[in-house]
């Protein structure tokens, strides 16, 4: 449901460097000429209306995307009673933060929430070695129908995830020639996580510009392949390293569709996919539910707050190039 | 003759079994990855056209039942409501999705304060699991105590039933899916109106074009390559909708059952048939398809 991931690879590079601090004000003749100019905005009339229209937008900001976090959070503190009034209260007037340690408990909050850092730091893990091991044969070894390997790699992007939905779920139920059922079990996630291409181009794409030269020279003082890898080129590759990370931990943390249908024993369920199902029960309290929400969200939102930069970038990276 | 190769023989098989040596380490390093593709990409894709013409029923092998899946769909009354509701959530979709982030992006672009605030704001909730958006705005749907009808009350407007009602629920659907995904656009926007070069505004500006003129004929233009990008890709996600029907108006609503949540029922609930689930996977493919070949060519012709 996100236009975040385009289908088409996109030419990787290093997120932008940070720009560096612009001066605050509003003639800071940082030389980034929009729309309007400084002149137009910095001087009269045009000034009024500048910081009425910067005040307006940033309390429709305000209203639009972080209200509703703050309700989230604000919400799990009230008492149930105070939560079901038909006028609902800005500010909580009562404050019940064991809310949370309620829902973290008896809603098993914690179970959930263990199995989804499970699942993605395990794909993320399984992703980083499978995909950085494609992407450095692909681009150091360069072996041969290398090209056509990378091509059918990128032809799965052309692919929507859900029109493979229902072969792929019967291919886990019993994965050919191994014979195995991954249903319920961590695998059926980290395994098709691995097939994604999208990190494979970009990873390849970090590999090429990594000059021969270097890793010949390696190779000379007589380090194997792997060797090479491990301390010339992964050093080397943190950056792209870091935002693969970032993009496959959120994705596993976001996903919905799929563990909803490889995950069905409770025991096993993503955060996601428990919270939907326990909204779906009349049981459970919301404002313990609100508070699950707020314990699904705060991972995902101190990622964004730490990486935003990378995050930003990237897509802005991506975004450019079409 | 063997004489004269002595020499050339020994240097061209060793650099041969260096190449063959490498090309083992190479497909070493790649198994594991080829594996994971083969088995959950290429596979499933041969597999569900087969299953599409198959039954399966976990206790024989699967049979072929020739077209009789796709004739089931296209008898079923369910069929056309999925379709031409996906088809009313694209289309609505696309009438916020597609303009409220370009409008945002301008807005962004043009402030001289709280840049940084803006975009962290437009993009908190792309960062949020889906579901926690969607039930968010549960709360907010809900007809007795929910927040936007407090509001609505509040400045004297009538209440609505918004996900409860047929002809609120589309519109209540789309709007929580703009919401949580309109930051991506907002962002690919951003980042292409900072690419615009100055001179051409300045140089509109001492032609004594307005700045409406200015946006129409600097920015929309230059913007042109990826409003189209971001419409194709806006059409691709919407149609694959399935998380707002199923957690707000539940799989059985006619009013808001989706293609997706169709191929979701036929697997997983009502038919348990994944022969018609195939099949209807697969015309949602067809149509998916069409659209990303008019994007690839699109983004293609660019390069």
């Amino acid at each position: 449901m996100t236009i975040t991931t385009p289908i088409r690879p996109l030419p990787a590079s290093p997120p932008p460097a940070p720009a560096p601090k612009r001066r605050r004000g509003v003639s800071s003749g940082d030389g980034l000429r929009t729309l309007f100019s400084e002149t137009e905005i910095g001087r009269g009339k045009g000034r009024v209306l500048y910081w009425v229209v910067l005040t307006l937008v940033f309390l429709l900001f305000l209203t639009v995307f972080i209200f509703p976090l703050y309700w989230m959070f604000s919400s799990a503190v009230k008492t149930p009673e105070e939560y079901a009034q038909p006028d609902p209260t800005f500010f909580p007037q009562s404050f019940v933060p064991e809310t949370y340690q309620l829902a973290w408990d008896r809603m098993r909050i914690a179970k959930f929430f263990g199995n989804t850092a499970l699942y993605a730091f395990g794909g993320w893990l399984i992703q980083l070695v499978f995909q950085v091991a494609v992407a450095y044969a692909l681009s150091k070894l360069r072996p041969i129908f290398g090209r056509v390997v990378l091509g059918a790699m990128l032809a799965s992007l052309m692919l929507p995830a859900t029109a493979l939905l229902i072969p792929a779920y019967l291919t886990v139920t019993d994965v050919p020639i191994f014979g195995w059922n991954l249903l319920n079990t961590p695998w059926a996630l980290w395994l098709p996580a691995v097939a994604n291409a999208f990190n494979i181009y970009v990873l390849k794409r970090f590999f090429d510009q990594i000059p021969n030269d270097l890793l010949d020279s390696a190779a000379l003082d007589g380090a194997g392949r792997f060797r090479v890898l491990w301390s010339i080129v992964l050093p080397l590759s943190r950056p792209v390293l870091g935002v693969v990370s970032i993009f496959s931990i959120v994705a596993i943390w976001k996903d919905f569709i799929w563990p909803l249908l490889v995950l069905q024993d409770p025991e096993t369920q993503t955060l996601s996919v428990a919270l939907s199902r326990l909204a779906s029960t009349s049981q459970v309290p919301p404002t313990q539910l609100m508070a699950g929400l707020a314990i699904a969200s705060v991972p995902m939102i101190v990622v964004f707050l730490i990486f935003q930069r990378s995050i930003i970038g990237g897509l802005a990276a991506g975004s450019m190039k079409g | 003759m063997a004489v004269a190769t002595a020499g050339r023989p020994t240097a061209l098989r060793s650099r041969l079994s260096r190449k063959i040596q490498d090309n083992l380490m190479a497909y070493a390093f790649m198994a594991g990855g080829i594996a994971c593709f083969a088995l959950f990409s290429w596979y499933p894709l041969v597999r569900g056209v087969i299953l599409s013409f198959q039954q399966i029923n976990f206790v024989t092998d699967p049979y072929w039942v020739g077209t009789d899946n796709f004739t089931a769909i296209f008898e079923d009354p369910l069929f056309v409501t999925a379709w031409k509701n996906t088809l009313v959530f694209t289309g609505i979709a696309l009438v916020f999705g597609f303009a409220v982030p370009l409008v945002l992006s301008i807005l962004i672009n043009e402030m001289r304060h709280l840049k940084g605030f803006f975009r962290v704001a437009v993009y908190l909730p792309v960062m949020l699991p889906p579901i926690v958006g969607v039930l968010l705005f549960r709360y907010f749907y809900d007809p007795g105590f929910g927040l936007f009808n407090t509001v609505l009350r509040g400045v004297g407007l009538p209440e609505s039933q918004w996900t409860q009602s047929s002809s609120t629920a589309m519109i209540s659907l789309v709007l929580v899916s703009t919401w949580a995904n309109l930051g991506g656009a907002t962002l690919m926007y951003l980042a292409a109106l900072q690419s615009i070069p100055g001179e051409l505004y300045e140089a509109a500006e001492l032609d004594g074009a307005s700045a409406w003129r200015r946006l129409r004929h600097v920015t929309v233009p230059q913007l042109r390559f990826i409003m189209l990008v971001l419409l194709l890709l806006q059409i691709i996600a919407t149609m694959q909708v399935f998380i707002e029907p199923y957690q707000l108006t539940g799989t059985s609503n006619p009013d808001t059952v989706t293609v997706m949540v169709l191929i979701y029922r036929y697997a997983f609930t009502v038919n348990q048939d994944f022969g018609m689930a195939a099949a209807m996977s697969v015309l949602l493919f067809v149509v998916l398809a069409i659209f990303s070949a008019i994007y690839l060519r699109v983004t293609r012709d660019r390069d």
